[in-house]
């Protein structure tokens, strides 16, 4: 009988597969690295690697529906005279005019209003438009200070000392100059149509010594009215929130690299920063070692999208969250009822994230205003506020099954993970056994 | 003329004094005494008010001042008037890093040297050393006149945009996108009247030449990667 060689299939590398080729090759075509928004895309440790245990014979739930399940929570209460009171732990995170239309920045404070919680401006400064539409608007204070002036920073409600953010720690940002209409570069007091560097560090201060006296500056200067957050990217959260606390922080803001950025490079989104649930804990226990867990607050963000997510970092001791990138999904973004024009770009809805290049077709990362017109404020801004209800009717489920009275709580004996890594970066016990890594010694 | 002593009053005081001020009010003049080098002296000002602070001073001296005329009688620490918007802020004698930092509006002057990093990020304000100032001066500086009487350290005007930097003494080097460029009639008219502003004597704008931007970094080219 003769031999044949049987047919074998082609055989493609893991470590070489298509996505990894093609971007050889449009590096080597190009001569540049990829610039994109968005936060990670690879996949991470997170939040669906935990569950909730709900009741059993020792823990008893509250009744859905009926028994209250108090979903408010006190911002700045260490040392501003007017903490922010929201009524839901969700926060719309820090999100630029300029890189978002006007259109989109209004239906984030509509959205964020009619649901008591708060909105952040971004690198650029403060709108009229923004301050009018947010009932509670946080400023941010970043490197680069575009439009950064001491009126609107007394007309913000709390100010938020940008260090880092969880999509690139340790990086700045670049408005490319197709973004750059004569109101962005009036606020920002540049040219039209140049690229825009947004510094990776602040001007005036480096360090956390430096900083205690930058927040005793700003604090001076708004009579110590406004409490003042930090916020950090997801890099080393436990010295980072404690050096925080030591600078005179009244919340920290802790961003996990699922956290979104307008636009950087590809290879800093997907290659620099911590998962966000690898963050939460080093923070809380930083918190808890300084006696301050609870006085300063923690708010979590970076790739949460459901009241689960919500449940989930508030159960591991944040006192709230913040949604930027999902918020931006909730008015439109990615929308299929644009796939058309997405497939004219070359991408599809849910990838899409050239939000540099200014030519969202769902008028939300964008200043053309053609495409802004699309955006209709307060439709979006409903949207917004929708989910962000069904997001806090999630959250008080999953606490109700808990047989708790307020989100906060939520604890870390209320989880367990599905994975080891999970298990060691939340610091929970592997399903159906008493153990997490980095517990005990073997 | 109120006195403010800062060994006896708490900062808050004086601050919440500068803010409170009222239009129409007669005492718009105040004296800091004894800043020992505090932190954060006489900011927030967003008024017509007068202050000399007799004493050196530590971090953010007339931080975001608007409008206010502040003198200290001494030297200043990092970022003396960062962010001003309006007004006038003087050092009499040396003033640490970041002087004048991101800057809007205003005049700064410092009779003495200023360090590293003097004018960063400026936008808009106007800023004159009567002596040197150091390293990576006015960088990504956007808009306004750094105008220096003595000498510029390394990496002057760095990544600079729209600023225009007028230098009397040697310059060790330029940064990134700097480059000397022609000094017109409009240039020597505005040096003057800056110099008028700030009390300098004796010294003629031709003797000044002038910098700025190069304008090759103002949109992202790969071919420029060497330059960062």
């Amino acid at each position: 009988m003769s031999y044949h060689n049987p047919y074998t299939p082609p055989r493609k590398s893991a470590t070489f597969d298509d996505y990894t080729l093609a971007e050889i090759r449009r590096a080597a075509a190009t001569g540049i690295y990829d610039i994109r928004g968005a936060g990670t895309k690879r996949k991470v440790p997170h939040f669906d690697d935990l569950l909730f245990l709900g009741a059993s014979i020792s823990r008893y739930p509250l009744e859905g529906y009926r028994e209250k399940c108090d979903t408010s929570v006190v911002l700045g209460t260490r040392f501003a005279k007017k903490p922010i009171h929201l009524k839901i732990p969700i926060t719309i995170a820090g999100m630029s005019f300029g890189a978002l239309s006007g259109p989109a920045k209004e239906a984030l404070g509509r959205g964020a209003t009619a649901s008591g919680t708060s909105t952040t401006t971004g690198d650029g400064g403060m709108t009229d438009e923004e301050r009018g539409h947010s009932q509670t608007l946080v400023y941010q204070y970043l490197p680069s200070r575009y439009g950064m002036n001491p009126k609107d920073l007394r007309r913000a409600d709390a100010i938020e000392v940008v260090v880092g953010q969880g999509a690139k720690p340790g990086g700045g940002g670049m408005l490319l100059g197709q973004k750059i209409s004569d109101r962005v570069a009036n606020m920002r007091n540049l040219p039209k149509g140049i690229d825009q560097r947004s510094a990776c560090r602040h001007p005036d201060w480096t360090g956390p010594d430096d900083l205690e006296i930058k927040i005793l500056e700003l604090r001076e200067i708004t009579d110590w009215e406004k409490p003042i957050y930090v916020k950090v990217g997801g890099a080393r959260p436990y010295y980072d929130t404690a050096l925080a606390v030591k600078a005179g922080a009244d919340v920290v803001v802790l961003d996990g690299m699922q956290g979104g950025t307008a636009a950087t490079q590809d290879v800093f989104i997907e290659n620099v920063g911590m998962p966000t649930l690898a963050c939460i804990r080093p923070a809380v226990q930083a918190l808890q070692d300084l006696g301050m867990h609870r006085k300063v607050q923690l708010v979590v963000s970076g790739g949460i999208r459901s009241g689960a997510d919500v449940a989930k970092a508030l159960a591991l001791g944040a006192d709230a969250v913040a949604i930027g990138t999902a918020a931006l999904v909730a008015i439109g973004d990615n929308d299929p009822h644009w796939e058309e024009e997405y497939q004219k770009l070359g991408t599809t809805a849910g990838a899409y994230d050239d939000w540099h290049e200014g030519k969202d077709p769902a008028g939300i990362t964008t200043q053309d205003p053609e495409l802004m017109k699309r955006l209709d404020p307060v439709a979006a801004g409903r949207r917004l506020a929708n989910y962000l209800k069904v997001m806090t009717l999630e959250a008080q489920t999953i606490a109700r099954a808990c047989g708790k009275n307020h989100l906060h709580n939520l604890e870390p004996e209320d989880l367990c993970a599905l994975t080891m890594e999970a298990a060691a970066m939340a610091q929970v016990p592997l399903a159906g056994t008493s153990w997490y890594p980095g517990k005990g010694t073997f | 003329m109120p006195v403010i002593d800062l060994a006896t009053t708490p900062l808050r005081e004086l601050n919440r004094s500068l803010h409170n001020i009222q239009q129409g009010s007669n005492d718009l003049s105040y004296e800091v005494a004894n800043p020992r080098g505090s932190h954060a002296v006489a900011v927030g000002i967003d008024g017509p008010v007068v202050v000399d602070v007799n004493g050196s001073v530590g971090y953010y001296c007339a931080g975001m001042n608007d409008g206010g005329t502040v003198t200290v009688h001494g030297s200043a620490g990092p970022g003396v008037a960062e962010n001003m918007m309006s007004g006038k802020v003087v050092v009499e004698g040396d003033a640490s890093q970041y002087a004048g930092a991101t800057g809007r509006g205003g005049l700064l002057v410092i009779k003495g040297n200023a360090a590293s990093r003097c004018g960063i990020s400026m936008k808009g304000i106007d800023i004159v050393v009567h002596g040197n100032i150091g390293h990576m001066s006015a960088f990504m500086g956007q808009s306004g006149h750094l105008v220096v009487l003595g000498d510029a350290g390394d990496a002057l005007g760095d990544s600079l945009y729209e600023a225009k930097l007028f230098i009397r003494g040697t310059v060790k080097s330029l940064g990134a996108d700097c480059i000397e460029k022609e000094m017109r009639p409009e240039h020597l008219q505005k040096l003057a009247e800056l110099l008028e502003k700030a009390d300098v004597k004796n010294v003629r704008p031709e003797e000044f030449k002038r910098y700025g931007s190069a304008r090759k970094l103002y949109n992202f080219n790969i071919d420029n990667a060497d330059a960062y």
